[in-house]
């Protein structure tokens, strides 16, 4: 039986009256890769940040191992031109690294050229294996990564999530990742988590995809996906106890909960 | 005579040295305007100084850093935009500095020499508080230099990967806060800011990593002052502002001349 990482333990947040997200129930063990997927706004990076101690719940509890240890991967670096930094000096910035770690990391993520380049030439793929690299310079043994592919070309995923399962064989690490683009995803991931403020389904990729909910949300797969995936953005109706706002105030499509 | 211009380079040097490294830091992280807030913050604090009879320098510091507190504390509140809270903030501490200079009838000051410096001014004493301060600025910078770059780089990779964040941005405030005590005497509080980031501005162009653009900083400040110091001997002008046009001289020559844009 692997060790569980991380439980979410009935998760809820509001901020300033608005429910960002309520009653999450959730858990990450090692070996496991779990997909967070949901649309735009749904709070996926909300309850990352939660597990990340960016932000505090407002109810419920993160329940974390106390083995567990991070490897956070960003959806985006931001750092300021003025500051000129090469990918050596970003990447020695881990807390407690080992220096001779640096080198092999980046070759295992096909990027060891990249090593004396400023940070701020990089293309988006480079920039997110640089990033994929220091999450792993941290040791981890769950792996957030906050929409890892965006701004990478599909070829690119594919390499990329090739990259991210080999890691979790070779590590057994936990990984969490953030999605709203589930194509590719899919195929590796033990768990998908489908939430749109609450979790509207979870369980393998099949059975989440053929979920109504799922599908209430993201389409009929074999529709045409790619567009229904940014189609199909509505918020939800609680059928039990009201409606939740959304934030624009549309609310039409239904997702029940079974 | 020259027992003077000697005391005043050194001095000038001194703070050159230190202001180059944490005007790095202050264009990284964008704070300039926040300097400046600071740094006008700083005459309020000789006010306050000759009214209760306590440590010049000492409060600076404790203005400075208490201001810097108050400033963080109403950004975090989201009241009004950052940029103009500061230039609430920076403006009325300057006037506030004003008028309680102007209650102090007992005691002349050298009004100029606070808002625009004198580095002629300097004695024994003020070159002994700018080499101990600025000692301890450096040996700050180079025992938290890691956290504090890590922070300045990205806080939430820092903060998930353990870094006291926190802690570490009000270790910032504080050397800001000591530079401005320490420089104050030099450019005075109006030109404090134009220290740190001119020469750092100028260092940009011919760094490739962090540790080179903060000791080009200082390489550029020094120069700057050694420069201005002669100008104001060969033709009299005021020594701060001298500093500060020479550095601004630096800073075009290496934006104009065609050296390799390091980015």
């Amino acid at each position: 039986m692997s060790k569980r990482l991380v439980a979410f333990d009935k998760i809820g947040i509001a901020f300033d009256g608005r429910v960002l997200l309520e009653n999450i129930d959730m858990t990450i063990s090692e070996g496991e890769i779990v997909t967070l997927i949901g649309p735009n706004g749904s709070g996926k990076s909300t309850l990352i940040r939660t597990l990340l101690g960016l932000q505090e719940a407002t109810s419920g509890e993160v329940v974390r191992h106390k083995t567990l240890r991070i490897g956070y991967m960003p959806q985006k670096l931001h750092i300021d031109p003025t500051l000129p930094l090469t990918v050596k000096h970003f990447l020695a910035l881990v807390r407690g690294v080992d220096k001779q770690q640096i080198l092999p990391t980046l070759e295992k993520l096909g990027i060891g050229h990249l090593l004396q380049s400023q940070v701020h030439v990089l293309s988006g793929g480079e920039t997110q294996r640089v990033l994929l690299a220091r999450a792993l310079l941290n040791r981890p043994n769950l792996l957030v990564l906050d929409e890892p592919v965006q701004g990478v070309d599909v070829n690119g995923q594919v390499e990329l999530y090739n990259l991210i399962e080999g890691i979790r064989n070779e590590l057994n690490c936990g990984v969490l990742m953030v999605s709203h683009d589930l194509h590719l995803v899919m195929a590796k991931t033990d768990t998908v988590v489908c939430i749109n403020q609450h979790v509207c389904c979870s369980g393998s990729p099949q059975h989440v995809t053929g979920h109504p909910a799922y599908q209430a949300l993201f389409g009929v797969p074999g529709a045409d996906e790619s567009i229904a995936i940014y189609a199909h953005q509505h918020d939800h109706v609680h059928d039990e106890h009201g409606s939740i706002l959304s934030d624009d105030g549309d609310a039409h499509a239904h997702c029940k909960h079974h | 005579m020259l027992d003077l211009l000697l005391r005043a380079l050194f001095g000038g040097l001194g703070v050159a040295a230190v202001a180059g490294p944490l005007g790095a830091f202050v264009v990284w992280r964008r704070m300039a305007y926040f300097g400046d807030t600071l740094a006008h913050s700083a005459l309020l604090g000789v006010a306050l100084g000759f009214l209760f009879d306590i440590n010049l320098n000492l409060a600076i510091i404790v203005l400075c850093v208490g201001l810097a507190l108050v400033l963080v504390t109403l950004q975090k509140k989201h009241i009004i935009a950052t940029d103009t809270l500061l230039g609430i903030l920076a403006h009325s501490a300057l006037s506030l500095g004003l008028v309680a200079v102007s209650f102090l009838d007992n005691i002349r000051i050298d009004l100029m020499a606070y808002l625009f410096g004198d580095l002629l001014a300097i004695n024994q004493a003020d070159v002994y508080w700018i080499y101990g301060g600025g000692l301890a600025v450096i040996a700050l910078l180079v025992t938290f230099w890691k956290p504090l770059l890590a922070v300045t780089v990205n806080e939430e990779l820092a903060k998930v990967e353990g870094y006291p964040v926190e802690a570490i941005r009000l270790l910032l405030m504080l050397l800001v806060a000591l530079v401005i005590a320490v420089a104050m005497k030099i450019v005075g509080v109006l030109l404090i800011t134009s220290l740190m980031i001119i020469p750092a501005a100028t260092a940009r162009k011919l760094s490739k990593t962090p540790i080179q653009m903060a000791s080009f900083a200082s390489l550029i400040g020094c120069l700057s002052v050694c420069g201005g110091l002669w100008a104001s001997y060969r033709w009299d002008t005021p020594t701060g502002p001298s500093v500060v046009v020479c550095a601004a001289l630096l800073f075009l020559v290496a934006y104009t001349l065609p050296f390799k844009r390091l980015r």
